[in-house]
Order: C-alpha cells, then sequence, then structure tokens
C-alpha cells in the first residue's frame, strides 16, 4: 500500500496540515456531539417529559410532533452547515497542501 | 450476452405467469393482470438498465464500484434507493397507521444516522479505500488477519439483513398479490442476481437509483391526494385525523381499561402522543444508538462511497442522500396518518397485523377504492415499487456480501493479493452468484421464522463491531491489528449473543399460554384495591432478569371486577346462533331502511365469525407446532436479557475492546503507516482514481 513518492511524515507535520486537522476536528466533534444529544433528546422528552410533549401549541400539533419534525430540520442543517464549511474551507486547505506536494515545496 | 436475454425473458415470463399461482392476495382476482403489467414494466426497465451496463462492466473497479464514475446526485439516489428498505418503507407507515406519533419518532434515527456517515465515514472512506470495508482497515493493520475478519463480519451482516428482507419481501409480495412465498423468493433472487452478475455495481446502482425515483414519486402524489382536501394545512390535517371515529376506536383499543374514562377527543389526541408503541425508553436510547452508529458500519453503505470518483462527490452524495431519506421520512407521517384516517386501522391490521399494508391499502382507497379500476392501478403501482424496493436492496448486499468473499478472503488472503484482473472479475462474480443461491435458500429455509430482530441484529452488529474497528483506525494513532480483531469479535459476539437471550426471540411457553387464551377464554379478574408506585431496585435490573429483582410500577388506580371472557368455541357458537335470527328478521323486515341495518349486522356477524375462526386456528396451530416444548432454541423459559437491543451493552464494549486490545500490544507497521493514512484521508492524494471512460 504504502508509496515512497511522498514523505508522509513531513506531510503530517506541515504547519499547513497540522491546520487543518485542528479547524476539521474541532469542527467535526462539535458538530457530532451536538447531534447526538439533540437526537437522544427525542426518546428522553418522549419518556420523561410527557406534558411537555403533549401541550398544543398549533391546533391540535404538540410540542412532541414539533420536536420530532425539528429533529429532521436540524440534522438537514447540520449537513448544510457542514458542507458550506467543508466546501469554502477544508477543500481549499486541502487543495493548497495538495499544489505544495505537487510543487516539492513540501 | 444470450444468456442475458433468455434471463431476461425468463423473469418478464415468471412476472407473467404468476397469475397462474395467484391464491388471494389485497388485488381482487379481476385485476390481479393489471398488477403482472406494472410488474412487468418495472422488470423489463431494470433488465434493460442490467443489459446496458453489462456493456460496460469488464474490470474489477467496474464490477465492484462502477468505474467510480457515479456522480455525487446519482449516488445520493442510489443510497436512498439502498437504504430505505421494504421495512423503513411499508414498516414506519404502517406503525404510524396503528401506533401514531411512536411510528414518526422511530423514523428520526434512521436519518440522524447519516449525520455520522456525513461527518466522520465518507470522505476519508473514499480517500483511503478500494473496493471493501477490508481495504480500509487492512491499509495499517495485518491485512490478511483484518480482511479475514472484516470479510466474516461483512458476511454476517450482510447475510441477517439479507434473510430478513428475502422472508419479508416473500410474505408481501403474496400479501399483496398471492403468489406463492416459494416463487416470489425465487423470483427476487433470480433478478437480483441477474443484475449484480452481469451488471455489477453499475446495474445495481442505477436500480436503485430507479426504484428511490419510483417511491418518492408514489408517496409525493398520495401525500398530495391525502393532505390537499385540508389546504394543507397542518393543523386542520391532523384535526382531521384526531377526530376519526376509527383513530379513536384504535387508540381505546391500545389503551385498554385506562380508555374508559377518556372522552374521544382525548383518545384522538392521544393518537399524537408518545407511548402507544415504544414502552422503555432505554431500549429506545439502545437502538437509537445502533441506528446511529450502525448505519456508518453498514458494509453495503460503505461500498457506495467507493463508486464516486472524489471524496467532494462522497459528500454531495451524502447530502442528497439525507434531503431524500428525511423528506421520505417527514411524508410517511401524512402516509401512515392518512392510511389511520381513510383506511383505519382495524382494516389494516386484519390484511397484515404489523400494518406493512397501510400505504398499498391508502393508495387503493385514494384511487378509488377496491372495486375501481384506478384504485387497482395504484395499489398494483405501489405493490411494484416495493417489489422493485426488495430486489434493489437485495442487490446491494449480495454485492457486499460477494466482495467480501472475493476481494478480501480469495484475491487478499488466500492469493496473497496476486490474482491478476481477469481471475477477480471471475471470482467476483462467481462469489455473487454464491451467495444469491445461498440467500434464495436461506429465504426458503426461513419460511414463517421469526426474522423481525435480524434488521436490529444487523445494526447492532455494524455498530459493535465494524464501526468501532473503522472509526478508530482512522481516527486514533495506536489503533492496530489485536485491538480491531479483538473488538470486532467481542462486539460481533455480545450483540448476538445479547439478542439470542433477548425477547425477539420466541419462548414457547408464552407463545402457548397465549394461545390457550384465544381457545379457552380467560377467567375473571377480582377488583382490586388501589397500588403504590414501585421503585427498581437497581438499574442493571431493567437490562438483566436477574434474581430479587424489582422492576418500577406506576401507581394503579383500585379497579373493578372484570369479568371472564369466553373461549373461541364459545365466542363462535353465540355468534353462529345469532346467524339464523338476523336472517329470519331480514326476511321478515318491512322498510328498506330496517332491511339495511339488519343487512350490516348479518356482515358483521360474518365478519366477526371469520375473525374468530381465523385466530383459533393460529392458536391451534401454535399449540401444535410448540407441543411439548417449554424453552427457546438459547434453553430459557423467558428472556434473560430485557432490552430488544443490543446495542447499549454491546456498542461500549466493541469500542473498550479495540482501545484495549491496541493499548497492550504494540504493531510497528500501524504506527508507521499512521502519518500516510491520516494526511490521506484528510486530503485524498493518491486516492484511487476514477477509470478512464
Amino acid at each position: 500500500m504504502s508509496s515512497s513518492n511522498f514523505n508522509w511524515a513531513v506531510i503530517d507535520a506541515d504547519p499547513k496540515f497540522q491546520a487543518l486537522h485542528r479547524k476539521k476536528t474541532f469542527f467535526l466533534w462539535g458538530l457530532m456531539v451536538f447531534s447526538i444529544v439533540y437526537y437522544f433528546l427525542l426518546p428522553i422528552g418522549a419518556a420523561y417529559y410527557k406534558e411537555l410533549f403533549n401541550t398544543k401549541v398549533w391546533g391540535v400539533v404538540n410540542f412532541g410532533l414539533l420536536f420530532a419534525l425539528s429533529e429532521f430540520v436540524v440534522a438537514w442543517v447540520i449537513a448544510f452547515v457542514y458542507s458550506k464549511k467543508a466546501n469554502a474551507q477544508f477543500d481549499a486547505m486541502a487543495q493548497e497542501i495538495i499544489n505544495d506536494v505537487n510543487s516539492g515545496r513540501i | 450476452m444470450s444468456m442475458l436475454n433468455k434471463l431476461m425473458l425468463s423473469a418478464v415470463a415468471l412476472g407473467a405467469s404468476g397469475a397462474a399461482f395467484a391464491g388471494n392476495g389485497a388485488v381482487a382476482d379481476e385485476f390481479k393482470w393489471m398488477t403482472f403489467t406494472v410488474f412487468g414494466v418495472i422488470i423489463a426497465i431494470t433488465m434493460a438498465i442490467t443489459f446496458w451496463a453489462a456493456r460496460s462492466t469488464h474490470t474489477t473497479s467496474e464490477f465492484y464500484a462502477a468505474g467510480r464514475s457515479v456522480s455525487g446526485i446519482q449516488n445520493g439516489w442510489a443510497i436512498a434507493g439502498d437504504y430505505l428498505s421494504a421495512a423503513s418503507f411499508l414498516g414506519i407507515a404502517g406503525l404510524i397507521s396503528l401506533y401514531g406519533y411512536d411510528g414518526f419518532m422511530y423514523s428520526v434515527g434512521w436519518l440522524v444516522a447519516y449525520i455520522t456517515v456525513l461527518l466522520v465515514i465518507a470522505e476519508p472512506c473514499r480517500n483511503i479505500g478500494k473496493y471493501t470495508m477490508g481495504d480500509i482497515l487492512a491499509f495499517r493493520n495485518d491485512p490478511k488477519k483484518t480482511k479475514t475478519v472484516a470479510a466474516l463480519s461483512t458476511i454476517t451482516v450482510s447475510t441477517f439483513y439479507l434473510t430478513a428482507q428475502m422472508v419479508g419481501g416473500g410474505v408481501l409480495i403474496k400479501t399483496l398479490i398471492g403468489i406463492d412465498y416459494e416463487i416470489s423468493v425465487i423470483g427476487v433472487g433470480i433478478l437480483m442476481l441477474a443484475y449484480v452478475v452481469f451488471g455489477g455495481m453499475k446495474a445495481t446502482t442505477w436500480v436503485q437509483i430507479t426504484k428511490a425515483v419510483l417511491l418518492v414519486t408514489a408517496s409525493i402524489i398520495l401525500v398530495f391526494l391525502v393532505w390537499s382536501p385540508y389546504g394543507f394545512s397542518l393543523p386542520d390535517y391532523l384535526q382531521a385525523v384526531v377526530g376519526d371515529a376509527d383513530v379513536q376506536k384504535q387508540v381505546a383499543k391500545l389503551l385498554g381499561d385506562k380508555a374508559a374514562t377518556m372522552t374521544p377527543e382525548e383518545l384522538g389526541q392521544r393518537f399524537l402522543e408518545p407511548g402507544l408503541f415504544l414502552k422503555n425508553p432505554i431500549d429506545q436510547i439502545s437502538l437509537g444508538l445502533a441506528l446511529v452508529l450502525g448505519t456508518a458500519g453498514m458494509p453495503h453503505i460503505l461500498m457506495r462511497f467507493f463508486t464516486v470518483p472524489t471524496a467532494q462527490a462522497a459528500r454531495t452524495s451524502v447530502i442528497w442522500a439525507m434531503g431524500i431519506i428525511g423528506g421520505f421520512y417527514v411524508l410517511t407521517l401524512f402516509l401512515g396518518t392518512g392510511a389511520a384516517m381513510l383506511v383505519g386501522p382495524d382494516k389494516i391490521a386484519s390484511v397484515d397485523a404489523g400494518g406493512n399494508m397501510a400505504g398499498p391499502l391508502l393508495a387503493q382507497f385514494l384511487g378509488g377504492g377496491e372495486n375501481s379500476l384506478l384504485g387497482n392501478f395504484m395499489l398494483a403501482f405501489v405493490a411494484a415499487v416495493a417489489f422493485a424496493t426488495i430486489v434493489a436492496v437485495v442487490a446491494g448486499l449480495v454485492l457486499a456480501a460477494a466482495s467480501a468473499m472475493a476481494h478480501d478472503i480469495y484475491v487478499g488472503v488466500i492469493r496473497g493479493d496476486h490474482a491478476t484482473p481477469k481471475e477477480q472479475v471471475v471470482a467476483a462474480r462467481v462469489a455473487s452468484g454464491i451467495v444469491g443461491v445461498i440467500a434464495i435458500t436461506v429465504g426458503i429455509l426461513a419460511k414463517g421464522q421469526n426474522v423481525a430482530h435480524l434488521v436490529a441484529l444487523a445494526f447492532a452488529v455494524a455498530a459493535s463491531s465494524n464501526l468501532p474497528a473503522v472509526f478508530l483506525t482512522l481516527y486514533w494513532k495506536k489503533c492496530n491489528t489485536t485491538g480491531i480483531i479483538l473488538g470486532m469479535i467481542v462486539g460481533t459476539v455480545t450483540a448476538i449473543g445479547l439478542v439470542m437471550i433477548s425477547p425477539n426471540m420466541t419462548y414457547p411457553k408464552a407463545v402457548i399460554a397465549s394461545a390457550n387464551k384465544v381457545l379457552n377464554g380467560e377467567p375473571a379478574v377480582p377488583a382490586k384495591e388501589a397500588a403504590p408506585a414501585v421503585e427498581r431496585s437497581s438499574f442493571m435490573c431493567e437490562l438483566f432478569a436477574m434474581e430479587g429483582c424489582v422492576l418500577a410500577k406506576p401507581a394503579q388506580a383500585a379497579s373493578a371486577e372484570k369479568p371472564a371472557k369466553p373461549g373461541a368455541a364459545e365466542k363462535l357458537a353465540g355468534l353462529n346462533a345469532k346467524l339464523p335470527t338476523l336472517e329470519a328478521d331480514l326476511a321478515r323486515a318491512a322498510t328498506p331502511e330496517l332491511k339495511a341495518t339488519i343487512e350490516a349486522d348479518l356482515a358483521k356477524a360474518k365478519k366477526d365469525i371469520a375473525a374468530v375462526e381465523k385466530a383459533k386456528a393460529k392458536a391451534e396451530g401454535d399449540l401444535a407446532k410448540f407441543e411439548g416444548q417449554t424453552t427457546s432454541i438459547m434453553g430459557l423459559e423467558k428472556p434473560f436479557f430485557l432490552l430488544k437491543n443490543p446495542g447499549l451493552i454491546s456498542i461500549p464494549l466493541g469500542f473498550l475492546l479495540v482501545i484495549f486490545g491496541s493499548l497492550f500490544t504494540r504493531d510497528k507497521r500501524a504506527e508507521e503507516m499512521w502519518d500516510e493514512l491520516y494526511v490521506r484521508q484528510n486530503t485524498g492524494i493518491n486516492a484511487e482514481a476514477a477509470s478512464a471512460h
């Protein structure tokens, strides 16, 4: 699998790669933790906060139903936020590293 | 290609000759020709796709990964087609139609799962993977050992999922159009084999795309018809749902005694509140974990990311998949509640106890009902989409299992990566054939078996074994071969072991007791005094049935004496005795109004007789089947593990053992390769390129 044309340890230690690594780690873990917490609020709320979930807020539509619908919206928003960030920032940072590698700067 | 032509003809002929086997299904006999025409058209389209795809499927990369030339949007539709199995498309609409809110809540986890896929799995896998999960694990670990374990796990997960799909598919087709179970299974198997063996990943991808488009189109049309009378207002529509007498009756039935003090409005509103189906929050969290982490470890989903040209395209494909899958589940809220309101939970459950027929019956109703041409056309269309769903999902699974067998085990382990390109393609096709034949055989052998737990089990194994291994090898420098092998084996064994002693299995004592209740009735229950709430003795008691455990119980109000319930024979005698009286009344009836009332009573009595007879036959069958047995196949009288899903225990255990195994051993190669793996997964340098055409 290994290809000797690249010195991976040098690329890994490059400040540009380290910057990409830090940004990505922080951003991805943040989104991941938020999405898991938000998801588990649904079964926990349905089981232990029945009164809140059963409160009617819009005609017969209760809080629980709106909260379940919000799970979909939140999942889509996370996907959108991630792809925006990745398309605008991570891809450009990775491309710079690739250019440096190809031109022999790293 | 002449063999492909023959197969095409025989598959279409199978669809057409199906009429010969027609028994009773949801479609009336006089409309069956239409069902078979719609089936034939859809089969012909997928066969044409296979024929076209087969012309450009020659190399291994083309066979396993469609030449890495599938676009992000196309792959998004294909993922949706791969994922929205009959269980999620018919099953969730069915759950909503019978249990309201809980069914909808259940659907949420299936979408949230894709956040894990998007954030941590899709792009790294595209950047460092080739064809299989084994390739990812072998990157920095011992290739032969990790490929063997990865292949075994892939084949295990795929087989569980495959068996559930084959059995579910066979039952579904029988219920819908009355084709014999065995013939349905063989038909699904032959079609799927034709797609996979000849067209490889390209044909499988396009069959999945076609199916996803058909499914979404059908759902949008149905939801439009259901929702438009209410001017697309959510509160107005749901107001009609909760005001429906059938819905209120269903809630009363589910609540039992508690319903006595509730007004019809309260009963209807209860349909939109949690707790009618999912009663154990810990079990739900366990299932939620398995879904959210298991989807990202499903081999047939992972494999889809090797078909796109770049990591960016992999990202686009998950975003599209999330839009389609999420949008579809929002539509099922309307399909399910619409079916509950228009068809009625009683009727849905009478065709299939699990509610799987809610969608198809709703289509029939909206088209004009049981005896209308349009109603039956719509039913036929939805049935054909369900059929396409099964073959598309099964094709994806077979391809994943076959790639593990041929690419990981044969090429990687047995031939030590020295197989010629031609040999690899032959191995891939032969392995697909083997997996396909196994799927058909297992499908037929498992007829009438309890397979519902197999889908949950597949996700639990994927989450407890595949995901910890893939995740930690991608993101943790110290992860190594020993850790991966230990974690994957323990994760798999724990997940399977816990399910074997869980409430999912069949426990003869309980089956016999409920059959006896049906046949012999129940004795009277004396009046009870109010009882205070009981606290559980410890958290572990929620998980395992241990000695001395006390389970939590809410406070009970005092209840009046309940009269004895009659057995089936007594009920039948009573109903049959009513018939002559009603018939005599009918003959004497003077006014047309009176006549109509009596006729309705008569019809109801006859329907009741049929229902009691059906229940009686089932109870007698159960008694005969389990006669003399007292324990489950594991030798238990009742479940020892109390959750239906093992994820809560097996997933953390899988992660922990990968970590322990890695910490206590050293693996030079795994450490040396870390820099390369980490740089490559983040930049895409040296990633497998798309093939030229």
